[in-house]
């Protein structure tokens, strides 16, 4: 072959920043720039999966070294297999929400010009693939900035919305600071590898190559991790990605959601396993926990929300705590020199990365086509779409089931081996793990569980029912490419869940070279069919089996009811002998989570208020009842609000010292200078 | 020349220079300001040339000449002619009374002779006494900014501030390198002209030459 990966790679990244450039050529006639550029993002999104596909596959790593930047600091690029995975996870979404966004994006046309969110889209895009490629600490601050100010502009997209705004102020913000962090912690790893006084210590070749004493190693390590999980939306610092994400068009948060965060997965791995290379246990403690706090926490944020958007944004958080904990799991075990766990685990938050990034990217995206139908978020108000939108309901049924992990769809898979990573783990060396692990194990139980409660809410509240609204507006179904793009995330939900171990056996390479042990999807004598970590003897799952086993019965259970013509009947519903029942009695959003909301009700601050107008005198007998319900995440009373309040006031006090009088400021200086003289005497 | 003639005669012009900064502080009316401000430089301009003598460096003539056209011909009459257009030769208005200011000026001058004890005792050079005188003037300059409240004695401190800078450098080390005086002598005239510019505009705009005009720009909260 004449193409390296890398160069198949950076020739997408090239094509993205080429159509910034052509998009305004276009701007007149804003339909053909539509199809155009999202064409071309969907060319450049294959390249870049042939590439990622190809560099984990052949276990191929290619460097680059790019004249630009700055002078004596050129960029640095590099392609191997772990890079090549996110690559693939980035750019199969990116294909499959480009072409929905044919679709999506003529929503606006009529409403506003798109020029801009094209423009953004490409950046943000060229931004995450090159964060990924990146080999050198510059380059990938860089990146990772482009991508920042990106989704930034692309969440201010409606920006005459004030609740735009700001979460985008608020996301800038958390972004930034996280951005610091990491920058401080390359500054950290730089500096060791080469002393202060050069910069050659900057690329990750040279990080790679030297030795770091422990403290050091886990400053370094600390920031890096504090950075990439504001990033990530790990709990506490989630606080940005329930606002955010909703506000933003809905292909843009399907991408922002299905892999924006997973670069900070990326760069979590990249800094622990490749850089610093060696850890002590706690470490992995660190994100164990914070994984599992996230997880649960996630998902019951998850299922107190009412708006659509809102509730999949905040079950991403879930999600990345489930990922974390794969991750945390393994460095626990990479420590302990269990490199087999190590391995297993690594593989299961890494499946779980892509499967997340799939069925959250599905979900986006059919909750993007219901609001594209509806103009509505808001869950109390919908219902009885599953009549209206033919396909997207079957799509998002398809989203649910996979994030909710019911076999046969990915989901299942990659949380099975999250559960099998727990349970094979034997008696580790110390009494605090032995604690944590079956803990561990007993919290992802149930946030799966909640989880599945939480999307049953999803779908049911939507799509089922009635219309629960005052007026039911025009429903449409989404147009071609919007069901294209999402039909092709369903099958890729399907086929990671039916065959797992071709999945698997691709992605092989990335623990061996970051911990050196192979899992090995099939033992020999099963082949494909079965998957089984570690020992036959001790756990298998079999997809294509279980797939054939629901399809089995599902066709049967048709069958039987669909054999005779009477045995499905339609009737009134049953009114329990009162007046006429109306859509408002229909069993809402509020409703289904109330249980929960009463048994983890002191997580949240909860206002509940229920005001009663009687009917003239008579108390007993109301005329109407209202019922008001707002739950807030505590985390922003605990944490936000006193470092928000407390930089407000300094800025108050601060403002004072601006007079608006020369004299005033002369004085400042004057002081300042005969101070420092008197020290400096 | 003998030196303890020319030490003689540099501290004499120290003690012109630290007298007419004094005078500045006093001076009520713009144009004796400016006349002070020529007056000023006048001694420098000797000061370096004498300096320049008896060290034996001959491009301190060259910064005397430099000296002699600019602070004390071209910019007193630029001045002068900012004055005249702008019609501001009445008396100068004081944030703080002059004998307050006075009062202040000699606690710099105090302050300065204590700073310059340590440098004082390791130098040699025939100038070293004068530093402190130096370092004085351009305190005071920085008092003049502060204590005037009219933009045009603003650029006087701000030039006299500049002429003790200026007496430092030949007192400390006999004169910066040419090429600095060069590049200094010419950022003051650019100053200079940028400053006249901004008055005409400030003057328009305010109807005005009072900085504390100026404190309306602030934002308000």
């Amino acid at each position: 072959m004449i193409f390296t990966p890398l160069e198949i790679i950076s020739f997408s990244v090239l094509l993205l920043f080429l159509s910034v450039l052509f998009v305004p050529l276009l701007k007149g006639n804003q339909r053909l720039l539509i199809n155009v550029s999202f064409m071309l993002i969907s060319l450049a999104s294959l390249l870049g999966l042939a590439g990622g596909i190809w560099a984990v596959g052949g276990g191929i790593t290619n460097k680059l070294v790019l004249p630009l930047g700055l002078s004596d600091l050129p960029f640095h690029l590099r392609v191997d297999p772990l890079a090549g995975f996110f690559l693939t996870v980035i750019c199969l979404l990116s294909f499959f929400v480009s072409l929905y966004s044919i679709g999506y994006v003529k929503g606006y046309l009529g409403r506003r010009p798109v020029t801009s969110l094209i423009v953004f889209y490409c950046l943000f895009l060229a931004g995450m693939m090159m964060v990924v490629i990146a080999d050198d600490a510059l380059f990938f601050l860089i990146s990772w900035e482009v991508m920042a100010a990106a989704s930034y502009f692309l969440v201010m997209f409606e920006d005459e919305n004030i609740e735009n705004r700001k979460a985008a102020f608020l996301y800038m913000i958390i972004a930034h600071i996280g951005a610091i962090a990491i920058l401080l912690s390359f500054g950290i790893m730089a500096g060791l590898t080469t002393g202060f006084e050069s910069f050659s210590g900057y690329t990750f070749d040279a990080m790679r190559q030297a030795e770091f004493p422990l403290k050091w190693a886990t400053a370094a390590f600390l920031l890096a991790f504090f950075g990439f999980a504001a990033k990530a939306g790990v709990i506490p610092l989630h606080v940005w990605l329930p606002e955010a994400h909703p506000v933003a068009p809905s292909n843009v948060s399907a991408l922002m959601s299905g892999v924006m965060l997973k670069t900070a997965i990326y760069g979590i791995i990249r800094v622990t396993f490749d850089l610093l290379g060696s850890f002590p246990w706690w470490w992995g403690a660190i994100v164990l926990i914070l994984g599992l706090i996230s997880a649960v926490m996630g998902v019951l944020f998850a299922l107190m929300q009412s708006d659509l958007k809102r509730l999949l944004a905040y079950s991403s958080v879930e999600n990345i705590g489930i990922i974390l904990i794969g991750i945390g799991a393994s460095m626990i075990f990479t420590s302990f020199q269990m490199p087999l766990l190590a391995a297993l685990a690594l593989i299961a938050g890494l499946y779980h990365t892509m499967n997340h990034a799939m069925f959250k990217g599905l979900l986006f995206m059919g909750a993007g086509a219901v609001l594209h139908a509806t103009g509505e978020r808001n869950m109390e108000e919908m219902g009885g779409l599953i009549h209206r939108m033919k396909w997207t309901a079957p799509l998002f049924l398809i989203g649910c089931v996979s994030i909710s992990a019911l076999p046969p769809f990915n989901g299942f898979v990659s949380e099975w081996l999250t559960f099998q990573a727990f349970l094979l783990s034997p008696a580790l060396p110390s009494p605090m793990l032995k604690l944590l692990i079956p803990l561990g194990a007993a919290l992802l139980a149930l946030t799966a569980a909640l989880s599945a409660a939480c999307f049953v809410k999803a779908f049911g509240i939507t799509f089922m029912g009635h219309w629960r609204g005052a007026s039911m507006p025009r429903v449409h179904e989404a147009d071609w490419p919007m069901r294209s793009g999402m039909i092709l995330a369903s099958h890729a939900c399907l086929l990671l869940g039916v065959l797992p171990t071709f999945f698997i056996d691709w992605m092989d390479i990335i623990p061996q070279q970051l911990i050196g042990t192979k899992i090995g999807a099939s033992s020999g004598a099963y082949g494909w069919l079965w998957l089984t970590p570690i020992a036959p003897e001790r756990a298998s799952y079999s997809g294509p089996i279980v797939f054939l086993g629901i399809l089995f019965v599902v066709i049967a259970v048709y069958l039987l009811l669909h054999v005779r013509p009477g045995n499905i009947q339609r009737a009134p519903i049953w009114d329990c002998g009162f007046a006429k029942l109306n859509e408002r009695m229909q069993y809402s959003s509020a409703s289904f989570s109330m249980p929960i909301r009463r048994i983890f009700g002191f997580l949240f601050k909860i206002k509940e208020e229920v005001k009663l107008t009687p009917c003239g005198t008579h108390k007993p007998f109301p005329k109407r009842l209202n019922y008001h319900l707002k739950i807030r995440d505590r985390f922003w009373g605990w944490l936000y609000k006193p470092i928000v309040d407390s930089s407000f006031w300094v800025a108050r006090h601060v403002g004072k010292l601006q007079q608006g009088r020369i004299q005033a400021y002369l004085i400042y200086s004057f002081i300042t200078i005969i101070i420092l003289l008197l020290f400096s005497r | 020349m003998d030196i303890n003639i020319a030490s003689q005669i540099t501290s004499f012009l120290a003690a012109l220079v630290l007298l007419t900064a004094f005078a500045m502080l006093a001076q009520r009316r713009m144009y004796g300001l400016v006349n002070l401000f020529a007056w000023q430089g006048l001694f420098l301009s000797i000061n370096t040339a004498i300096v320049g003598f008896v060290a034996g460096k001959h491009h301190l003539y060259i910064s005397s000449v430099l000296t002699l056209s600019l602070k004390v011909i071209l910019l007193p009459y630029i001045l002068h002619v900012l004055i005249r257009r702008l019609k501001v030769h009445k008396e100068v208005e004081m944030v703080v009374n002059i004998p307050m200011t006075m009062l202040i000026g000699i606690a710099l001058v105090i302050f300065s002779y204590h700073l310059t004890a340590p440098v004082m005792e390791l130098s040699t050079l025939v100038t070293r006494s004068t530093l402190a005188v130096a370092l004085a003037t351009v305190m005071i300059g920085l008092l003049m900014m502060i204590t005037r409240r009219h933009a045009v004695t603003q650029i006087i401190g701000f030039l006299a501030m500049e002429n003790g800078l200026f007496f430092a450098a030949t007192s400390a080390t006999y004169g910066m390198p040419l090429v600095v005086e060069l590049g200094v002598a010419l950022d003051i005239l650019i100053a200079a002209f940028i400053f006249g510019i901004f008055f005409f505009h400030i003057n328009t705009t305010f109807d005005s030459l009072d900085v504390d005009q100026m404190a309306r720009l602030k934002e308000e909260d």
